[in-house]
């Protein structure tokens, strides 16, 4: 009869040969495949050109007066570089018992140099990435001490107009508000007293 | 207790016959693999069908995948298939494996073409499979042609005036018909916007439906073979033809095979000569386009050249047109054409197998023509090999009815 009746019915003469064949171009070929994926993949990560605009600017803040704030884009980010004044300083301590994370515990919220009572490096100026830590909005700034609608004992702070979240001059958030994690402080150091560079830390880690 | 692989196994059986009793799966599975029988002495000719099915795979994604990444606009398409090149990562190898894939997939169309040219696989009763084949490569050179033009380089402006302009030699209408194509009174970015739509949208749903058609008939009627007897002739009890073998395992297995190879010669193109000399990309192409600077040499890629040469050929602007257009308009004629009592070359007579390789001759001599400077004695050799393609398709009905044929046997042979 015909070679037709040696069709994938019948078992093969040698099956440990076969076994190892199969195994070897299904290992090898998913192998290739996985390899062939990867350029794929790997084209949707930021481009170079996306990178070079997503480096370290550098800011000019020697004209920043005690209580004003100036806003720079980083990344497509809004970052608020204020200058605090010694009230408003000598009054984040006092703000504690109202906030969530008054230490700056959650350690993806800063960098190391500004987990500290006032985010900073410098307790003067506040760099902080200023986009609402719920879903993104941008807060209002009400830096002065006025009774709020939303708070009469307001110590000035961001007010997020979208869901109402409250944060202080150090944007630390309050608790009982939608959002749950402080403002992001961004990397960044002073260059000289007048110069922040935002984007690389001051051991030059990003 | 019952041991847990037995019910997983079950659990997917039943799975299985769930989906079966509303999706044909099984069935399919069956009928186009398991069940399919190709004749058993399929040789290397026949990997080139199932390559060109991989290398539209991989045209399809890269394609997919540098959308996301041009930009379709005059002032900024070149700027952006730059920006592919040097910035998104691994851009250069997604870009060059497109343009290397439609150089390769003209390589194996026409390898699969000749195929058939040898062995008569167009005869009855598979002449619509030739035909939907023909207009596959009739969408592929638009879909190519297009897509070259996306870059924005000296070629893509150039290559589409002188292309969009031979619309421009039919009489009464040329002219409205040329503004109406570029949509402006140049090539300009309404032409880039709509073939950026044609090429990366309309022309790929229809080449896959040609596809799918050209597979579907193939199956519908069977393979032939080098010998060009049909397998169907002679079956066993069960009513499987003697000579063919399940295309699954065995012919999946074999343009497995052939994948590998290929991929490994796709590869080294792709590392070490992703342009080809300027065969597959051309060097005028990496200058932005300007309508005021005509490039000094200006060629098509190179699977359009023996086309090109027949239209250089003609000194006549309308003539020259219709000649290309009928060089492969002819195509859809040959199952017609053809009249010899055997398919296969190895029974045809020596006139026929003369005359195919001539075919062949001239087909590569005028490609190579055409990217000659056009010298007097080009031009006349132009023509004579431009008569000839016509004179193969006009001889074939006298030559295959006439000619001495050897007999064919009854069943494949080795």
């Amino acid at each position: 009869m015909s070679e037709t009746d040696l069709a994938s019915t019948q078992p093969p003469e040698n099956p440990g040969r076969r076994r190892l064949l199969i195994w070897t171009t299904g290992v090898v070929g998913a192998v290739g495949a996985g390899l062939a994926i990867w350029p794929f993949a790997a084209s949707w990560k930021p481009s170079a050109k996306a990178r070079l605009v997503g480096a370290p600017v550098e800011v000019n803040i020697g004209n920043l007066e005690p209580g004003q704030m100036m806003r720079v884009v980083w990344r497509g980010q809004t970052i608020g570089i204020m200058r605090r004044s010694e009230r408003m300083i000598d009054d984040l301590p006092d703000l504690n018992e109202k906030l969530a994370d008054p230490q700056s515990e959650v350690a993806t919220q800063q960098p190391e140099y500004a987990q500290n009572e006032h985010r900073s490096i410098k307790p003067e100026y506040l760099v902080a990435n200023i986009h609402c830590t719920h879903l993104g909005c941008i807060p209002q700034v009400l830096p002065e001490v006025e009774a709020q609608p939303f708070d009469a004992e307001w110590r000035g702070g961001f007010f997020c107009p979208c869901h109402r979240s409250k944060f202080d001059l150090a944007g630390r958030v309050y608790s009982g508000v939608p959002a749950q994690l402080n403002l992001v402080i961004p990397p960044y150091h002073f260059v000289d007293d007048s110069t922040v560079m935002i984007g690389v830390g001051p051991e030059g880690a990003a | 207790m019952a041991k847990p692989a037995s019910n997983l196994s079950k659990n997917v059986q039943a799975v299985g016959a769930w989906v079966d009793e509303r999706l044909p799966v099984s069935k399919t599975w069956r009928e186009h693999l398991t069940e399919y029988y190709a004749p058993k002495n399929f040789n290397l000719w026949y990997y080139f069908g199932s390559l060109a099915i991989v290398v539209l795979v991989i045209q399809l994604v890269t394609g997919i995948w540098l959308t996301m990444f041009y930009t379709p606009h005059a002032d900024m398409a070149f700027g952006s298939v730059e920006f592919i090149m040097r910035d998104v990562e691994w851009g250069w190898l997604i870009r060059y494996m497109h343009s290397t894939g439609a150089s390769f997939f003209f390589i194996l169309v026409y390898l699969h073409m000749f195929r058939a040219l040898l062995y008569g696989s167009y005869r009855k009763p598979r002449e619509l499979i030739w035909i939907l084949g023909v207009l596959i490569l009739l969408v592929m050179m638009a879909e190519a042609f297009m897509g070259y033009v996306l870059p924005w380089g000296q070629m893509s402006y150039w290559g589409a005036q002188v292309i969009i302009s031979l619309f421009g030699a039919i009489p009464e209408v040329g002219d409205v018909l040329v503004e109406w194509i570029r949509g402006d009174y140049m090539i300009s970015n309404a032409t880039l916007n709509r073939f950026f739509a044609l090429h990366v949208v309309a022309m790929p749903l229809a080449l896959l439906a040609l596809v799918v058609l050209h597979l579907v008939a193939l199956h519908e009627v069977g393979s032939n073979n080098p010998d060009g007897v049909e397998i169907k002739k002679h079956k066993d009890e069960k009513g499987r033809p003697l000579d063919g073998i399940p295309f699954h395992p065995y012919y999946t297995v074999k343009d497995l095979f052939g994948v590998g190879v290929f991929l490994i010669l796709f590869a080294f193109v792709l590392f070490y000569a992703p342009e080809m000399g300027g065969l597959f990309l051309e060097p005028d192409n990496f200058v932005p386009a300007d309508p005021l600077v005509t490039p000094e040499h200006i060629v098509p890629v190179w699977y359009f050249t023996p086309y090109y040469a027949m239209l250089r050929a003609v000194p006549d602007k309308f003539l020259g047109v219709m000649v290309m257009g009928a060089a492969i308009f002819v195509l859809f004629f040959l199952p017609w054409l053809d009249r010899s009592k055997v398919r296969s070359i190895r029974y045809k007579g020596l006139p026929s197998k003369i005359m195919l390789a001539l075919f062949v001759v001239g087909f590569i001599r005028l490609g190579m023509l055409a990217l000659g400077d056009g010298t007097p004695i080009q031009t006349l050799e132009s023509r004579i090999w431009t008569a000839y393609y016509f004179a193969f398709f006009v001889l074939l009905p006298f030559v295959t009815k006439f000619e001495k044929t050897k007999p064919e046997p009854d069943r494949v042979t080795k």
